[in-house]
């Protein structure tokens, strides 16, 4: 009873702190970029939780744009207009990520939102993108299965990310037995579940596959890597597919190097961990731990692109020791798609950049150049790497070309005949058997 | 004709096998088995690995245990292949001659997971007759694992000369797994190896018999019952195993509960700001490591042992000053209390957020603190060994502090009967700010102990504090033992719970129980009677 009383009134103070906190931080950058005429600027909506459990990843998103920003002002802004940064804290709270984007729109009459982390967040703020007509950058691998007008996925969708890392697996490691383990949110059990029908349609019987789902923040996983110890000692190559995300990746890859439980023996291949999460463990114990995902730090390019963008960012922050990574990547491509196609229709118009980006190019950090399809998903490489001793990655692998992502999972029932098509078909999930478009009621 | 030409090849065969002899560098199926390890393609570094390994060559094991270490270097343009040597000198790898420097344009090879588990094979076999018997029994156990055919003749040799017991042990097991999965073994080696195999009863003997595939009839039926026999005992441990990992996660909930069951057990100060001070004690083992890792890299290993004091005074102080400048104006008012310290947990995670950032930060384990044991079929992780052990000190130190002490006389006599302690000439607004600071700094403590096993972000105190509380109200307010036996049932049913029912069930399951619990005894398992029940 105590404790239902404390939340209640907790969970209103906090809002209140961190407001009052945010309307501060609000108030400096505004001094700091000195922009005040709202005529000759361009708005760009910075939408990533600064405070709570998700700023660990999110605060760097954030640097992330406004380094892009300073990077296009320097060149002369877009449309001979200046961009200028608004910036909002939704504090790691998925009501207020709704409420901090509507501010931005109606409010700060922002051009363009980049932001959002959680699948949580993202749906919490789908809504208020759709009724006020603006445009979501998200910048994450997530589960698909989704694909609506006003939002751009320039994160991996399953089928670039999930499904390449276990076709590595299962080609260059070997692997026989399954070990599912996420944490219990929207991303990991959907993308276990198309993962799981992946396995099934490969042959794997339901006895080689174990799903495990723990709690946020999880901090006990002795029973868990014991678990998953005895079911590795079947006499079949075992390998763990993890979804687990944020704090909760620290205690577990501790309790497996404690264990014993080294690369070699019982792999793990991560989606939610990369060179920022890798900052905080001591990496020697996990050397040969693996991890997918569409960019890597130590990825060298012919043209340098990835070392120039290093230098640069290492030299914004002002950090030569600050890392890159897979999400950063997808925000540089995502905001230069964007920058062009204002450019093209000269216009920030939020009908005529939507209609504008699917085509457009950029440049990703890789040497290749990504493409806005008409699902609104990215055309984009996948590397599996491995964790090396100093936190870095080493690639040991990658697809030959772009991997186009769909909105829609192939190895899903409920999702193999649907297709994202914002050009021809206007619409985010049409029947390809039934030649209909199911819209939003489904 | 015919005489000429072979006389020619006769002289072209010999000039070679001079050429061969004098320039060993040029030919030969071990140079050219090196010279792969240019071609930085995990294929052919894989077949590099097999030709050096039973090349008989002296300079194998060099190559090999430099490759493993990442001490192999490779120059891609002229294929020259270099072993840097721990002293930092190097030598050509294909000739063994010392060389000046390692070109720049030469990488380490590079090693994938398939490829380490061949380098962990090969050196498994040449290291076999190592005079050092900690190497031989490492060989012995790699050898187990890879159970590759060709390693058995120098499994055999290796047995022959062996006399320590326990390395004989591990390679009679290592020649059992190869008799096993050898094809043209005999009936009677493949019966012998799985008996030994069951002698051994681990999940890895369990692995290789489950795994071994089409065999004959006897030995699949000797394997079948030597399966479910291992199974059995292995089914024993793992309850064994269970009531552990519940001692360990009760002594993690004890930690994190022990300094609250002084601040709200005993002072009845609802103080949501404790997971803070936990998590300020973490950042001082941060503070620690770091100085100690740039100044005095030798003391690493004590550096908890420094952080424990620093932690206990640094967030004592904190406590202290709360206390003087916060709570001591909120007595009796337990809303207030609970909004101002809560507000108080934000402000010092944003603090800590603005001065650390908000990144996780590294805390390293000393070497005591890492790695496992193995009791019985059990695995005992060294960290939670510790905790365990430092958990029970600190709670016994508290006791005997609060027991025996003029202070800890105090602080009872002030917590039962504040008027009375104070007409008996006691300052209780001084013995306040130390039992709060004493929470605190014990608070402090916990962080150094968790930062072994959690996450040091500002977030650390978060995960902590409902679970504190749990355990404080389930134990019984005012009541340390009450606090000690209800961290451990909760760890201990959690435990048991969890394979059952899943994490995230498992916790689920203990909340309602703990509701349904607190409905019947509203003041948790050890209730305090008498006066000070209401004070």
């Amino acid at each position: 009873m105590l404790s239902k009383s404390t939340h209640d009134i907790a969970a209103s103070f906090s809002r209140r702190g961190v407001l009052a906190a945010t309307a501060g931080l609000m108030l400096g950058l505004a001094s700091l970029t000195g922009a005040k005429a709202a005529d000759d600027t361009i708005k760009v909506g910075v939408l990533h939780s600064l405070s709570g459990t998700m700023a660990i990843s999110e605060t760097t998103l954030k640097d992330t744009i406004l380094f892009l920003i300073d990077e296009q002002n320097k060149k002369g802004g877009v449309n001979g207009k200046k961009l200028e940064a608004v910036v909002v804290d939704p504090a790691s709270n998925w009501p207020l990520f709704a409420e901090k984007a509507r501010e931005l729109i109606t409010k700060d009459k922002v051009s363009v939102v980049f932001g959002c982390w959680t699948s949580v967040s993202r749906k919490s703020v789908l809504p208020v993108f759709k009724e006020l007509n603006s445009i979501l950058f998200y910048p994450v691998q997530y589960e698909g299965e989704e694909s609506e007008r006003n939002v751009f996925y320039t994160g991996a969708a399953p089928n670039q990310q999930a499904i390449p890392a276990v076709d590595y697996l299962m080609k260059e490691e070997k692997v026989k037995r399954w070990v599912l383990a996420g944490t219990d949110y929207v991303y990991p059990r959907t993308t276990n579940k198309i993962l799981e029908a992946y396995l099934k349609s490969k042959g794997v019987a339901q006895e080689d596959i174990m799903i495990n789902y723990t709690p946020f923040g999880h901090s006990d996983w002795q029973t868990i890597v014991a678990d998953i110890k005895k079911f590795g000692s079947a006499g079949k190559k075992t390998a763990v597919v993890s979804t687990i995300n944020g704090d909760a990746n620290v205690p577990f890859y501790k309790e497996l190097g404690n264990q014993g439980i080294k690369a070699k023996d019982i792999p793990v291949v991560a989606f939610s961990v990369g060179e920022e999460e890798l900052a905080g463990i001591d990496t020697k114990p996990l050397v040969g731990h693996l991890a997918a995902w569409n960019y890597f730090e130590s990825i060298k390019t012919k043209d340098g692109s990835n070392e120039k963008f290093i230098k640069d960012w290492q030299a914004y922050t002002k950090n030569p020791k600050r890392v890159t990574n897979d999400p950063m990547e997808a925000h540089v491509i995502g905001f230069n798609m964007w920058v062009k196609a204002v450019e093209k229709v000269k216009s920030t118009d939020a009908d005529k950049v939507i209609d504008a980006l699917p085509g457009i190019e950029a440049p990703n950090l890789t040497g290749g150049v990504s493409k806005m399809l008409p699902n609104h998903h990215i055309t984009k490489p996948v590397f599996i790497g491995e964790i090396k001793g100093n936190g870095q990655f080493d690639v040991v692998w990658k697809t030959p070309g772009l991997v186009a992502g769909d909105a829609w999972s192939k190895e899903l029932d409920g999702s193999k005949d649907l297709i994202g098509d914002w050009v021809g078909k206007k619409c985010g999930n049409f029947n390809t058997k039934t030649n209909k478009c199911l819209g939003s009621g489904s | 004709m015919p005489v000429h030409l072979s006389a020619r090849l006769c002289a072209l065969a010999l000039t070679l096998l001079l050429i061969a002899f004098a320039l060993p560098a040029f030919a030969g199926p071990f140079e050219d088995g090196v010279a792969k390890f240019a071609n930085d393609d995990f294929s052919d570094t894989e077949e590099a690995i097999g030709v050096v390994a039973s090349s008989g060559n002296k300079l194998a094991f060099p190559i090999i245990s430099a490759l493993q270490d990442g001490r192999l270097m490779a120059d891609p343009d002229s294929k020259k292949v270099y072993v840097t040597g721990t002293d930092g000198k190097s030598i050509d790898a294909a000739t063994g001659e010392a060389v000046a420097s390692v070109p720049d344009s030469a990488s380490a090879v590079r090693l994938n997971n398939r490829l380490r588990r061949s380098v962990d094979a090969a050196i498994g076999s040449l290291t076999l007759q190592s005079p050092d018997v900690g190497t031989r029994l490492q060989a012995a156990q790699s050898v187990f694992k890879s159970h590759e055919e060709t390693a058995l003749e120098a499994v055999d040799a290796a047995l022959a000369k062996e006399t320590n017991r326990s390395v004989k042990a591990a390679l009679g097991d290592a020649r059992a797994a190869i008799l096993l999965f050898k094809s043209d073994a005999t009936e009677v080696e493949k019966l012998e190896a799985v008996a030994t195999l069951k002698a051994r009863g681990d999940q890895e003997a369990l692995a290789l018999l489950t795994g071994m595939g089409d065999q004959p009839a006897s030995v699949t039926k000797a394997a079948a019952s030597a399966i479910s026999s291992i199974q059995s005992s292995l089914a024993v441990w793992s309850g064994v195993q269970n009531a552990w990992y519940g001692l360990s996660l009760g002594s993690v909930l004890l930690l994190a509960a022990i300094g609250l069951a002084i601040t709200f057990g005993v002072m009845g100060v609802i103080n949501m700001a404790h997971g803070e001070m936990v998590m300020i004690g973490a950042y001082t083992t941060f503070v620690v490591q770091e100085v100690i890792r740039t100044r005095y890299p030798a003391l690493f290993d004590y550096s908890l042992l420094i952080a424990v004091p620093l932690a206990f005074l640094v967030a004592g102080a904190i406590g202290v000053l709360i206390e003087r400048s916060i709570i001591r104006f909120l007595y009796g008012r337990p809303l207030e209390t609970l909004l101002a310290t809560w507000g108080l947990s934000l402000v010092l995670q944003q603090a800590v957020r603005t001065m650390f950032g908000p990144t996780n930060r590294e805390v390293g384990n000393p070497s005591w603190m890492s790695g496992a044991f193995e009791l019985g079929q059990i695995t005992i992780t060294y960290n939670r060994l510790w905790i365990l052990v430092f958990t029970l000190a600190v709670f016994a130190i508290l006791l005997a502090m609060l027991r025996y002490t003029a202070l800890g006389l105090e602080m009872r006599a002030v917590t039962q009967n504040r008027r009375m302690a104070a007409s008996m000439g006691i300052a209780t607004s001084r013995v306040d700010a130390l039992t709060f600071g004493l929470g605190s700094g014990i608070a402090g403590i916990a962080g150094v102990a968790l930062s072994q096993i959690d996450n040091v972000s500002p977030n650390l105190g978060q995960s902590y504090i409902i679970d504190s509380f749990m355990v404080v109200v389930f134990g019984g307010v005012g009541n340390l033992w009450g606090t000690l036996v209800g961290a451990f049932t909760l760890g201990i049913a959690n435990k048991f719970l969890e394979p059952v029912a899943g994490a995230v069930l498992g916790k689920i399951a203990i909340l309602v129980l703990i509701i349904l619990f607190i409905q019947k005894r509203p003041r948790g398992l050890f209730a305090l009677k008498g006066r000070a029940v209401e004070a």
